[in-house]
């Protein structure tokens, strides 16, 4: 029997290569993990059972007449409902496209499909990408597999809880200023935001366009460097992107970090939850002991991220979210939810007239400050660690009310989006629950950023410190 | 008071690429069924991105250098944002803070007088759909038809430098030759591959005041739905003299927009003047900035053909030809092309007398036949050929142009024709029989003509022409007959 | 940075979003204070600061100029919630407002 909790892309792929398991076999065990587990997460809008059925049967069909195959074959996949599927419902987790069935994929589904991956289906999600919670989606809350009552982070909250439920090896995620990182540490995983322009966005709905990155979580760091060799690379539907992928992203994954110089910003080590600031820097001991550097840099400009972010984001928002008219598709604009309807107003103010100096540029120009910042930084060190969340998963409902609050939470995380630079996700240990008796604990998760286009580097460095501590292995009890 | 008209002129120019401006729908969506040339991209469906179209901006910058712009070495592209049906993303991508060209003039010449008029900018932008009203089942209703979405437009802004209305209409000509020799646009206005839209305001002007002395008007009025040139006339003719009145009155002139209303022959409010639009533009974060090397402007102007005032000029100084002539034969650039290649294979070198054919005989068929130059499969060494047979004597002038027309209708050569219609010049001697057996079939008239009756001359010649069927030369006939009278 | 005084009816209409009173009173205070935080963006000296174009400086991406296979009318107007002898339709809107 398949234990979708354990099982990595890594092992699994082997199993299917080697013929121990089939493609149906998987796929069936990861469907009825999906919808057996589904009531009580909330982690998909849309399960594809016979979709994905009917592609199992295909790959197997390859298979048997010994075709070579992707290591990603027959390897369970969610997406996150943000993702046009061509024929599939995409929702962005809202009810102005509750019955919105797109005519094209986006590129990166396209790419993994032409790997032959099975889509087992489409992940809920704040709507829109607006939040950091997963209390944003109009069809509900994802709870978080660690603990019921806490979220799993947003907005690819349905990504995370589904990949750390076991009920799919891999999930697409967005990240436009925490959306994959922040799930990925409430819900033990390694996720990815790329550089950004490493991986398309066509046919991904446009939250802000100058900062979403399109990211992924998994169980392992080895498992999420695979699933990027398939979805980095320039695409002709997105002029933003450029080709500058690596060849293979697990070729020289266990380099190690001997004589790596890593940086500490001081500026993300004042105010944060002590048991996550002593997990963060107890990992960056493991680290040292492994032979990297470590020495103290400086982000100065870190402070004004989350203002200047919720300047450029919501500005981009409301422009994004102008075709949603019901003309086209879709129902029409009365449908948007509060923090929806939140952000375009606030969007359309800052770029109005007479306030567009004051506010869009002005963010645009300390946003080059703070990409300068990390230019700086990174001359001296090859890395930088920091949390990614100041505060373990809260309780469903506890931040839900004041909005302001709530962009705070978003401090370690939205420079890097500003910045443009990559930053990985790698559970570093887990904290006593106290609002339970006994269980697994709550995940805290850490930072490894560099500068443009340095996968490759975070992934060794992420890579050096799983192998080390192997915090996977602690599966949510459910 | 008197009153000084100001006038500015925005155009629309549908630039002529094989796709649209940012997806790889074709371009050519005229005539064709409703939404069967859209994308994701050009639909505004979700997650879709836009791709910019070389060749859009290639043509954009060649008619900027065209306009005697000056070229921007950096460009980029912004969001205008607004909502209408017509506008599937709820933003057009425009341009707004660096335009591919600024600063450019362009010379018009009204009444004999030439005229600057300056070009403030020139920039690319995506048209729109289209709407069309109905009535469905007893309900208004808008339709729309996204195949124009995203279809390239080139718009040029100009100073407020017209004084009238015959200015206007000179400019927008001007706009609309220049975009046809640059082979860039049909610059049609019924197809709508040109459109224009006139701005008018009124300045005061006192008799003693030099005009430069007094302020510019504080308000302009935006006219629309302008199809023609010839409404674009009326309406801003319309539009001054409304706008005489009310400030004769003493009343001022709303700044806003008014529709031009071809049944009713005015202009109509169109909109209050409180809904200034707020385009909240911003740079398009999906496109990267553009940036131009110096050469660039050298490589382009290198594939711009000589332009309209360029050719005027040397035709005047090169083939001597007047006024009147060099500018009906450069209006068109093919005429103008057909014009010099026939002069080139017509070996007695008489520009004026190849131009004279071409404004007098091929505009006239070519507009009798309802066809353009491209039309025809007339070669213009087939013009030159028609007219070594003249001047050779194998047929009349008149023949020939019987012949012309023949040509050019069915795209045959002079000597084709000729067999065919059996047109020939009758020789002098087979004319010199001819005359002799007209004499001698009718002595009566012959007698009437020696006792002074000269009407019977023109009888005689008659008869010969009918005899003849019109293979006789007119004059040579008649010499001949005099001649033989005389004895 | 101008007084964080924000006329959300205003800006409901330029983004064409319908809102309750209750909506603009509490959307009214969460904004103000929302822009109020913002506000400290004011102390960052940005003299001489250009702002950021492409973050990772890409420049001049273009695609040549080929047309390529559109969408049949059945495909694009299939979510459409009402369309009619192959356009889209929507209730009559008047040339009078159009911004165009």
């Amino acid at each position: 029997m398949i234990n979708t909790q354990k099982l990595t892309i890594q092992e699994a792929s082997k199993l299917i290569a080697e013929k121990k398991i089939s493609a149906v076999e998987i796929t069936q065990s990861f469907l009825e993990r999906a919808k057996k587990l589904n009531a009580k997460l909330n982690s998909f809008i849309t399960i594809c059972s016979d979709e994905a059925l009917k592609q199992a049967k295909k790959i197997d069909e390859l298979i048997s007449d010994n075709q070579r195959l992707s290591p990603l074959a027959g390897i369970p996949i969610a997406v996150k409902d943000l993702f046009s599927t061509k024929g599939i419902k995409t929702t962005a987790g809202s009810k102005v496209l509750e019955n919105y069935v797109p005519a094209y994929s986006a590129t990166v589904v396209k790419k993994l499909l032409d790997e032959n991956v099975i889509c087992i289906g489409k992940t809920n999600l704040d709507a829109w990408g607006h939040g950091s919670s997963g209390e944003n989606s109009d069809f509900g809350p994802t709870k978080n597999p660690y603990d019921l009552e806490r979220v799993p982070g947003g907005s690819s909250s349905g990504s995370g809880a589904a990949v750390a439920a076991g009920q799919c090896l891999a999930a697409t995620g967005t990240d436009t200023g925490s959306s994959v990182r922040l799930p990925a540490a409430f819900c033990n995983l390694v996720g990815l935001k790329p550089t950004y322009g490493l991986v398309s966005r066509s046919g991904v709905i446009a939250m802000a366009s100058s900062l979403d990155s399109i990211g992924h979580l998994t169980k392992t760091v080895y498992d999420n460097a695979l699933v990027l060799n398939t979805t980095a690379g320039k695409d002709f539907f997105d002029s933003t992107t450029q080709e500058k992928k690596v060849g293979d992203y697990t070729k020289n994954i266990n380099r190690g970090v001997k004589n790596l110089k890593i940086g500490l910003p001081k500026e993300y080590f004042g105010n944060l939850d002590k048991d996550i600031k002593e997990k963060t820097l107890a990992a960056v001991k493991v680290l040292e002991k492994l032979g990297a550097k470590i020495e103290e840099v400086s982000l100065p400009h870190t402070k004004y991220g989350v203002a200047t972010y919720y300047i450029i984001q919501p500005s981009e928002v409301s422009s994004n979210l102008a075709r949603y008219d019901g003309i086209r598709f879709g129902f029409g604009r009365e449908n948007f939810g509060e923090e929806a309807k939140r952000r375009i107003i606030l969007g359309t103010y800052t770029l109005s007239a007479g306030y567009y100096d004051a506010y869009y540029l002005k963010a645009m120009k300390v946003r080059r400050l703070i990409k300068e910042d990390f230019e700086k930084a990174h001359k001296k060190v090859d890395v930088i660690i920091c949390p990614t969340s100041p505060t373990l998963p809260f309780k469903i409902g506890e931040k839900s009310d004041d909005p302001l609050k709530m962009y705070l939470s978003d401090i370690f995380v939205v420079n890097q989006n500003l910045a443009g630079v990559p930053s990985l996700n790698v559970p570093c240990g887990f904290i006593d629950n106290l609002s339970k008796s006994s269980g697994v604990g709550l995940p805290v998760g850490m930072q490894i950023v560099g500068p443009h286009f340095s996968e490759e580097l975070l992934y060794q460095v992420g890579y050096a410190y799983e192998q080390e501590t192997k915090f996977y292995e602690r599966r949510p009890e459910l | 008071m008197n009153y000084e008209p100001i006038i500015g002129l925005e155009v629309h120019i549908e630039l002529e690429t094989k796709s649209k401006m940012f997806c790889s729908c074709s371009a050519g969506y005229f005539n064709a069924k409703p939404n069967t040339h859209t994308c994701p991209v050009c639909l505004g469906l979700p997650g879709a991105m836009p791709v910019a179209n070389k060749k859009a901006i290639e043509y954009a910058q060649k008619f900027g250098i065209a306009l005697g712009c000056d070229l921007r070495l950096k460009s980029k592209f912004d969001r205008k944002n607004y909502f209408y049906p017509d506008l599937a993303k709820g933003f057009q991508i425009s341009q707004y803070e660096l335009p591919f060209s600024h600063k450019g003039a362009i010379e018009i010449t009204v009444d004999g007088k030439v005229k600057r008029i300056g070009i403030t900018r020139a920039h690319l932008e995506e048209d729109t759909g289209k709407l069309t009203h109905a009535q469905i089942k007893g309900k208004k209703v808008t339709l729309i038809d996204f195949n124009r979405s995203g279809v390239p437009l080139l718009e040029i802004v100009s100073e407020p430098d017209m004084k009238s209305a015959l200015e206007a209409k000179a400019y927008a000509q001007k706009l609309q030759q220049i975009a046809r020799y640059l082979k860039v646009s049909s610059a049609d206005m019924e197809e709508g591959s040109m459109r224009i839209e006139p701005n008018v305001s009124l300045r005061r002007v006192s008799k003693s005041q030099r005009a430069k002395v007094s302020k510019l008007p504080d308000y302009k009025v935006e006219l629309k739905n302008i199809n023609s040139f010839r409404f674009a006339q009326k309406a801003i003719n319309f539009e001054i003299e409304r706008q005489s009145k009310l400030l004769d009155k003493g009343e001022k002139v709303s700044q806003e927009t008014r529709g031009w209303n071809e049944k009713e022959n005015k202009t109509v409010s169109q909109r209050s003047k409180e809904e200034a639009h707020d385009y909240r533009y911003f740079p398009e974060p999906d496109l990267p900035p553009l940036s131009f090397t110096s050469s660039r402007k050298a490589e382009i102007t290198m594939t711009i053909p000589e332009l309209p005032d360029e050719k005027f000029e040397r035709f005047k100084k090169q083939y001597k030809l007047s006024q009147v002539d060099a500018q009906i034969l450069t209006a068109d650039q093919k005429i103008a092309d057909f014009f010099e290649e026939a002069n080139k294979a017509y070996r007695k070198k008489d520009p004026k007398k190849v131009a004279n054919w071409i404004t007098g005989e091929l505009l006239r068929r070519l507009n009798e036949q309802g066809k353009s130059i491209s039309e025809i499969e007339l070669l213009p060494a087939s013009l030159a050929e028609l007219l070594y047979l003249i001047d050779k004597g194998d047929i009349t002038q008149n023949q020939a142009k019987e012949v012309f027309e023949q040509m050019i209708r069915i795209g045959k050569g002079a000597q084709l024709v000729i067999k065919t219609l059996g047109v020939q010049q009758m020789t002098q001697l087979d004319l010199q029989k001819l005359v002799n057996k007209i004499i001698a079939q009718n002595n009566k008239a012959v007698d009437d003509f020696k006792v002074g009756k000269v009407a019977s001359l023109g009888f005689l010649i008659g008869q010969i022409q009918r005899e003849a069927k019109g293979q006789a030369d007119a004059n040579l006939a008649k010499n001949l007959l005099l001649e033989k009278l005389k004895k | 940075m101008p007084k964080a005084k924000i006329d959300i009816e205003h800006v409901a209409k330029l983004a064409v979003l319908k809102l309750s009173a209750e909506q603009q009173r509490k959307l009214e205070k969460q904004l103000t204070e929302i822009l109020s935080y913002i506000g400290q963006l004011e102390e960052v000296n940005t003299k001489n600061i250009e702002p950021i174009g492409q973050i990772t400086g890409l420049e001049n991406v273009t695609r040549d100029d080929q047309s390529a296979p559109s969408l049949s009318q059945e495909t694009a107007l299939k979510n459409a919630p009402r369309f009619y002898n192959g356009y889209f339709e929507v209730d009559a809107v008047f040339t009078e407002n159009s911004p165009e």
